[in-house]
This record gives structure tokens, C-alpha cells and sequence, in this order.
């Protein structure tokens, strides 16, 4: 073929104009910047590019936008805080922490369009109803009632509605929350595959804990409360695309027992925790590096793994520090608490298997670093595009 | 996981490590270049530069079939994918590679219905599972993936499908080799030779390299010990004063190769007179196209494809890093119009990318980290 | 794209003598061998899993002929080893 026009990409000539302004605010501080070799001063640059105020570039919503890594981040920075913009949001975190009537509240709320709906190990139900109790105990609050709000598609087998609801009533019992409040609604034919369901949460906050990801500091330990990528696996492998069998289960699971146990055996010594759903256990921590403005510090062979969901990702290319958990959480507590924080977490049903998979460190900030079995290193970035779409 | 965890063995990395060290000229710079992309990623996965002394730096080459796909071929394969009634099938590598006006990703966004599939024989699937639809699978890699392109393709006919065809991109890899060798900007000392071609082409075709251009080559598997043992092996041939081809795979690459491999692709395909690579311009009797009795599977031939030539970005420089001869960090877009989430070129989007992995994986000052890993 | 796995042959098909069911790890899928017709491949045999298809049979005796060569490296280098284990280390 030899193609007689030859045409422009102007959508990269458009960008390449952008990034050099850009740049040129940048440069018009340089400090010091004689000592550093040719690379460290690309690597300055890069830096202070990712520190520039998130923009939406995209015109149309990607699935990379739900995949909970850079794309969802800079969407929910960019647009959506950019247009409520309070101090409540600004902190960002899996729950708003609210002072009401001299209590402190939790309030979370959650959305689950999970394909296909019925898993090994669960269904859309329990990670409805398990994802909000999550999200309200990593405040350290107990989780005390929900909403549910379901949005059906036509032609929804009821059958199917039945055992969902009893999923939920099931997984209600298990975490300790009763189901208030809710709502149903009801599209076309072939506007909302299936079943669509959003819950919102509220918790008491009784404990005199506060915890965020910028609370972070050198010298703090990251345990993990189990083996990571089980859920995420186990949804791609249900699909049923990739013919690959395997006894991969979902672990979704409530995590606020684990959580008490935590904050009873050290209740001044935690500084943060997430659940790892969409983006894995990098996301977090890539979350909390640049909070806190530390150095994350993993060990790769600390991170523990199922060797199932190591087999799937090896087979499929991807990085098992990305894959979504719907049942594990990740805790940075004070260098010091380690031990009795792992203690308290393995005497628990679910957290036999948690870990110390790694450390704070004071440089270099804002990076995510790994130190691989084989004793090299990398970084570990937050997750760029969408590897896995739908699995929560 | 076994024949994987063994060849990552920190212990045995040392002990390489020291090896490769002893056998480096004191002052001496060596420069070797991985040439497959599979290798990249390893070295930056596994953090191997941290075993390799300051005289040895592994050069990335071309090896990265995803990279050297031209702007205005992408834009064909969105042009195919945007007919009424298409399924495009593609590996999960090449959804964000931008083309002249976007990607396969932005063209989902926008309605187009694009897959992702593991294997050609998933694609097979889609198309036994909507017969009245078009199934069609972008079919991209060297030698390594072209014979699984080839067996779908027979499979396809030994079925009677007549809704499946596919876009057919694949490169070949001496081609890629030899346009580095005749350029005249770079001086390597060896080849780490590409493991997985090499299962497919045995290790005879490179024997000209030796031969000819008087540099060593080793076959090399893809973990960290199969990458340090092929860089202790060609420093021991210049060391020696040797200079051969040598196969350090030997547990996967059989030196005549793939016989049954060679057979399938050439049952199906043909050499096409020239293709275009990005970064390296055209070169001929470089690519693979559907042979004539095969153009019921050919969508180059059922569906009308633009043609049109898309150049580079002038400030894309993905042809000098394909080439080795700026490191990723030295282009100038490199990280900042250019990133994985808003890539320019290719060798920021796909995961065997030069781009992608330092950036992903690579980018962080090694003095600065040093003191980080260690207590 | 030349992401290659290790797997191992668990079933064969005896209507489908060009597919085979390997495990990764615990994980299993039906693989296309059809390139390895020549080769006779029988459930426990290690075939390198590439896009679905087997590419090569792996040959265990070379494997294992390889690493004993890695660990006789590490025993001939066991000082100079402690001595830049200390200096990667720093």
C-alpha cells in the first residue's frame, strides 16, 4: 500500500503545544538544578508534571474513568470536586467523617455493577452490602445502617432479584447492619444490563480515632489483612471469555471485626486504612504516598498471594498489586504497633493471613517503590487504563 | 510456579552479578541490545539494572511489535472496526495505542465494539457465537504469534466460518535486526537475541549477524537469570575473543526451530514487498500478509481500509528509542506530553514498550533509592 | 507480545487431538498444540503457553542442566558474593 496523502496527528501536536507551555511555567523555577545529572533532571520535570492540577482531556467517559486508578482519580479531582468543592470532600477518603448533633458520623455510599452478578463465592448483593460496611470501617466506625437503592432492567428474572435480596439480608446479619431505607427503579430493555445497585451507609465513629491517608510517617509499617486478588481474578475468570477454570473464590467479606480487633490491640498506633477494591493494593498506596507526601516501601516476596491468582495473572500479563479485593484492607500503623497490630489481625476469622508487606520511608516522597523477589527495585505507579472493567 | 520462580532465584542473580562483573575490561563501556520487548519489561519489572555493573547498559531495541505499528495502519484498523456490524478482536495492548485520531479505547468509547481477547482462538469464539455479525482480529506480533495467527485462520476454514477474518500486521524480525545494524548512529558489542521468535525461526537465521557484522548474539529466555546468564555469556565471547551465536533458552528454543510453526505461516501468509515501521520507515520483505487463497479471512480484503499515512509527531522520538539510540527519559516529550495515561507514541502504551516500562517501572534516581531499600 | 508462560499438560481430548488442558498454578485452560504435532505430547509434559498455543515442548533435562550450571556459579564466587552483596547493599 502506498498511501498518496500523508496527514497529521493533531490531537498529539495539540498536546506536545500544551505540555511545552507548561513546562515553561515550570522552569521559571529552577533551583539548584546544575548538581543533578541529565536523567534526574528529566525525572524533576516528570515530578512536577504529575503535581500539575488534574485536567479531564477525554471528551467521551472510558472505562478506564471506573477503573479506580489515575483516570478515575483525576476525573473525581477534576470534575467532580471542582464542582462541590467542600472541606468534608476535599479529604477524599472512602467515607465522610461528619460531626451531627455532637456525634461523629461515617457516611459512605457505594455503587456496584458488577458482571456477571452470581460468582464463585458471592454475588452483587454481599459486595453491596459487604463494600459499605467496608468503606464506613476503615473510619474505624461501626457500621450501623444502610440504603439500597436498585436500578433493574427490564426483563430481570425476579428469581434472580430474590437471591440477591437474600444475599444482602445475609450479609446484613453477618456485619451487623440492618437495611433502612431504599428505593427501586426499573429501565428498558437493554439500558442497564441487569442489575445496577448503589448503597449508602452511615456508622457511628465511638472510638477517639482519627485516621487519613496523609497521616503517614517515616518509620510506619503497611500490613495487608490477606491475600490480594482474589476477587478480581475470580470475576474475570467467571466471565467465561478466557475459558480458564480455576478455584479461585471471591473474598468479600465484612472487615469490621478485623478492624475492632486492630483498633482494641493498638488503638493510638494506626494511621490509615483502605479497603483495596478497584486498583488493587498499588492504588492505595500510591494514595497514601502522595497524602502523606512519604515513600512507600514494599517487599515483593511479603505480599501474599494465592498461587491460583499468581498462575492467572502470569497467564493474562497483569500485576496481581492491581487486581481489586472486595474483603482485604490495608493498614499503615506505627512502626512500633506492628507486631501486636498483626497479632490482633491474625487471632481473626479472615485475617490469618495478613502480613507486614513493607515501610514508610521519608524519600523519596509522593513514590511507590518495590523491591522485587529478585532483589531489584522499581516503582509501582497508580493504575493507568483498565484492565479489568466491572469487577465491583 | 515452576520453571519461572527457579530462574528468578535472588542468590544465584549475585552470583551472576559477580561473574559479569569479573569479566568486564576495567573502563570499558559494553552496550548490548535486548532486542524484544518481552525482555524490557523484565528488566524493569524485576529491577535487573541493579545487578549489572556501571561498564554494562542494556540497550532497548525494536523487538516490540505493538511500537512499530504506524499511526495510519491504527486508523485502518478503527476504520474496520467502525463499519456497521463489526466485532474487532484485539489484544489487550493495543486498546490505548493512539492513532491519527484516536484509539481503539477512545473509538469504544464513542460506540464502536471492540474486545478484548486473549487469543486468536477467543475471537474464533465471537465469531462462531454471532454468525451475523463480522468478526475480526487484529492480528499483531513477530514470528512468535504468527503461527497461532495462522492455525486460527486454518481452523477458521476447517470449520466453514465465513464471518471471520483478520487485519494482518505481523512483522518479522531479522528485518528489525538488520535496519539497526546498518544504522549508523549506534555501536553495540552484542544482541540479546529474542527467546520466544526464537521458538518459532530457531537460532540459525541469526547467524549472519556473527558472521557478517561481527557481533556475538545470544538466544535469551525472559526471566531475570536467562537475561544476566545471555549478558555473562556474550561478555565471555568478547572476553575470548569468540563471536557466535549461542542459545541460552535451551530449555524452550530449539535450534532449527519450529518446523510444523514455520509450515502453518506460510500456509496462510506471504511476505508483503515492504511495510512500514514506525520509527524505522519502510523496509522490505518485512511483513506478513494473507496469501491470495486465504483473502475470505483477509479484512484488508472484504473491508475498504483508508491507506492514508499518518506521520509521527514531529516531537515523537519513539523512532530513536525502537532504534537504542536515546534511552526513554532523553525524548523530549518523555513524561510530560507524553505518559502512559496520554501517550504520544507507541512506546509509552504498550507494557513491552522502552517508554512504558521506565516509566512505570524505572523512574527514580538509583542513588536516591539506594538509601530508601535499604535500612 | 512475546509474554510466554510455563504450563503443565493435565488432559488431553480424544475428539480434539490439537487441544490440551494445562495448569498454571492451579489454573487451567484448554491450550491449542497443534504446533507441537510432531512432538507427541502426553499429560505431564511442560509445554511454553504463548496467545493460547503451545510453542515448545520445555525440555526438562536442559532446564535442570541450567540451573545446576547457575548453582556451581554461586559456589565458585561464594567470597567475591559477600563482597558485593556488602556493596549493593550500601
Amino acid at each position: 500500500m502506498t498511501p498518496e496523502q500523508q496527514v497529521q496527528a493533531g490531537w498529539a501536536e495539540e498536546a506536545v503545544r500544551e505540555a511545552a507551555l507548561h513546562e515553561e511555567e515550570d522552569a521559571t523555577c529552577p533551583v539548584g538544578q546544575e548538581h543533578l545529572t541529565k536523567e534526574q533532571q528529566v525525572l524533576q520535570r516528570i515530578e512536577a508534571a504529575r503535581q500539575r492540577k488534574p485536567k479531564v482531556k477525554e471528551e467521551r467517559i472510558t472505562l478506564a474513568h471506573g477503573a479506580g486508578g489515575k483516570a478515575t482519580h483525576t476525573l473525581v479531582e477534576a470534575l467532580f470536586l471542582e464542582a462541590f468543592r467542600n472541606p468534608l470532600l476535599e479529604a477524599l477518603e472512602d467515607q465522610a467523617v461528619l460531626g451531627l448533633g455532637g456525634a461523629r458520623i461515617a457516611f459512605t455510599t457505594d455503587s456496584y455493577v458488577v458482571s456477571p452478578i452470581f460468582f464463585p463465592g458471592g454475588d452483587i448483593g454481599d459486595l453491596a452490602v459487604n463494600g459499605t460496611v467496608n468503606d464506613l470501617a476503615m473510619s474505624g466506625a461501626r457500621p450501623l445502617y444502610l440504603s439500597c437503592g436498585f436500578i433493574l432492567e427490564e426483563g430481570f428474572p425476579v428469581a434472580d432479584l430474590e437471591r440477591i435480596a437474600a444475599s444482602m439480608a445475609a450479609a446484613a446479619q453477618r456485619a451487623g447492619v440492618s437495611i433502612v431505607t431504599g428505593d427501586t427503579k426499573v429501565v428498558q430493555r437493554g439500558k442497564a444490563d441487569g442489575c445496577f445497585i448503589n448503597t449508602s451507609g452511615v456508622g457511628l465513629l465511638e472510638r477517639p480515632v482519627e485516621l487519613g491517608a496523609h497521616r503517614c510517617r517515616p518509620g510506619d509499617a503497611i500490613i495487608v489483612s490477606g491475600p490480594i486478588g482474589d476477587h478480581g481474578v475470580t470475576i474475570m475468570l467467571a466471565r467465561g471469555e478466557l475459558d480458564i477454570e480455576s478455584d479461585v473464590e471471591s473474598d468479600t467479606a465484612p472487615l469490621h471485626g478485623l478492624v475492632s480487633a486492630l483498633l482494641d490491640a493498638v488503638p493510638d498506633g494506626v494511621r490509615a486504612m483502605r479497603d483495596a477494591t478497584r486498583g488493587g493494593v498499588a492504588t492505595i498506596l500510591n494514595e497514601m504516598a502522595k497524602a502523606s507526601n512519604v515513600a512507600v516501601i514494599l517487599e515483593e516476596d511479603k505480599v501474599p498471594v494465592r498461587p491460583e491468582v499468581n498462575g492467572a495473572c502470569e497467564i493474562l500479563g497483569i500485576d496481581p498489586l492491581y487486581v481489586a479485593c472486595e474483603g482485604r484492607f490495608v493498614t499503615v500503623v506505627a512502626g512500633e504497633a506492628a507486631d501486636d497490630a498483626l497479632g490482633a489481625l491474625r487471632s481473626q476469622p479472615g485475617g490469618e493471613g495478613a502480613a507486614v508487606i513493607g515501610r514508610i520511608k521519608d524519600d523519596p516522597p509522593g513514590l511507590v517503590l518495590l523491591k522485587t523477589g529478585f532483589g531489584g527495585t522499581r516503582i509501582v505507579d497508580m493504575l493507568v487504563g483498565d484492565p479489568l472493567p466491572r469487577i465491583c | 510456579m515452576r520453571f519461572v520462580d527457579e530462574f528468578r532465584d535472588a542468590e544465584k542473580a549475585r552470583a551472576l552479578s559477580a561473574r559479569i562483573t569479573s569479566l568486564c575490561e576495567p573502563g570499558r563501556q559494553y552496550k548490548f541490545m535486548e532486542v524484544c520487548g518481552g525482555h524490557t519489561h523484565t528488566i524493569y519489572k524485576h529491577g535487573l539494572e541493579d545487578y549489572l555493573p556501571e561498564g554494562v547498559s542494556l540497550v532497548h531495541g525494536p523487538g516490540c511489535p505493538v511500537c512499530v505499528i504506524p499511526m495510519g495502519r491504527l486508523d485502518d484498523a478503527i476504520a474496520i472496526a467502525e463499519q456497521p456490524d463489526v466485532i474487532m478482536t484485539t489484544f489487550g495492548d493495543m486498546m490505548r495505542v493512539p492513532g491519527g485520531r484516536g484509539s481503539f479505547f477512545d473509538s469504544k468509547a464513542a460506540g464502536a465494539d471492540i474486545r478484548m481477547v486473549y487469543s486468536p482462538l477467543d475471537s474464533l469464539k465471537i465469531a462462531q457465537q454471532n454468525p451475523d455479525k463480522q468478526v475480526v482480529f487484529m492480528a499483531i506480533g513477530f514470528e512468535t504469534t504468527a503461527p497461532s495467527t495462522a492455525m486460527t485462520v486454518l481452523r477458521a476454514k476447517a470449520d466453514g466460518l465465513d464471518n471471520f477474518s483478520i487485519f494482518c500486521n505481523h512483522v518479522t524480525i531479522i528485518p528489525a535486526i538488520k535496519a539497526i545494524l546498518d544504522s549508523p548512529d549506534l555501536r553495540l558489542d552484542g544482541f540479546l537475541g529474542p527467546g520466544h521468535v526464537s521458538t518459532v525461526i530457531g537460532c540459525r537465521p541469526y547467524e549472519f549477524i556473527s558472521a557478517v557484522h561481527r557481533k556475538p548474539l545470544v538466544c535469551a529466555g525472559f526471566e531475570p537469570l536467562d537475561i544476566l546468564q545471555s549478558v555473562a555469556m556474550l561478555l565471555e565471547q568478547l572476553h575470548e575473543g569468540r563471536c557466535e551465536v549461542e542459545n541460552q533458552y535451551t530449555r524452550v528454543v530449539p535450534w532449527a526451530g519450529n518446523h510444523k510453526a514455520l509450515q502453518v505461516i506460510n500456509e496462510v501468509m506471504e511476505l508483503r514487498p515492504y511495510f512500514e515501521w514506525r520509527g524505522l520507515g519502510f523496509i522490505s520483505h518485512s511483513a506478513l500478509k494473507v496469501r491470495d487463497e486465504y483473502a475470505a479471512f483477509d479484512a484488508e480484503k472484504i473491508f475498504p481500509v483508508p491507506g492514508v499515512r499518518v506521520a509521527d509527531p514531529k516531537a515523537c522520538q519513539c523512532g530513536e528509542v525502537l532504534k537504542g539510540v536515546i534511552k526513554p527519559w532523553e525524548c523530549k516529550v518523555f513524561g510530560t506530553a507524553c505518559t502512559p495515561e496520554t501517550p504520544i507514541g507507541t512506546c509509552m502504551v504498550s507494557s513491552e514498550g522502552a517508554c512504558a516500562a521506565y516509566y512505570n517501572f524505572g523512574r527514580f534516581t538509583r542513588e536516591r533509592v539506594r538509601v530508601a531499600m535499604t535500612q | 507480545m512475546c509474554l510466554g508462560i510455563p504450563g503443565e499438560v493435565v488432559e488431553l481430548y480424544p475428539d480434539r487431538r490439537d487441544l490440551a488442558k494445562v495448569d498454571v498454578s492451579g489454573v487451567r485452560r484448554a491450550i491449542n498444540i497443534g504446533l507441537l504435532e510432531d512432538e507427541d505430547v502426553q499429560p505431564g509434559d511442560w509445554v511454553l503457553i504463548h496467545v493460547g498455543f503451545a510453542l515448545s515442548k520445555i525440555d526438562e533435562e536442559e532446564a535442570a542442566a541450567a540451573l545446576a550450571f547457575l548453582e556451581g556459579i554461586g559456589q565458585a564466587y561464594d567470597d567475591e558474593l559477600a563482597a558485593l552483596a556488602d556493596s549493593l547493599i550500601e
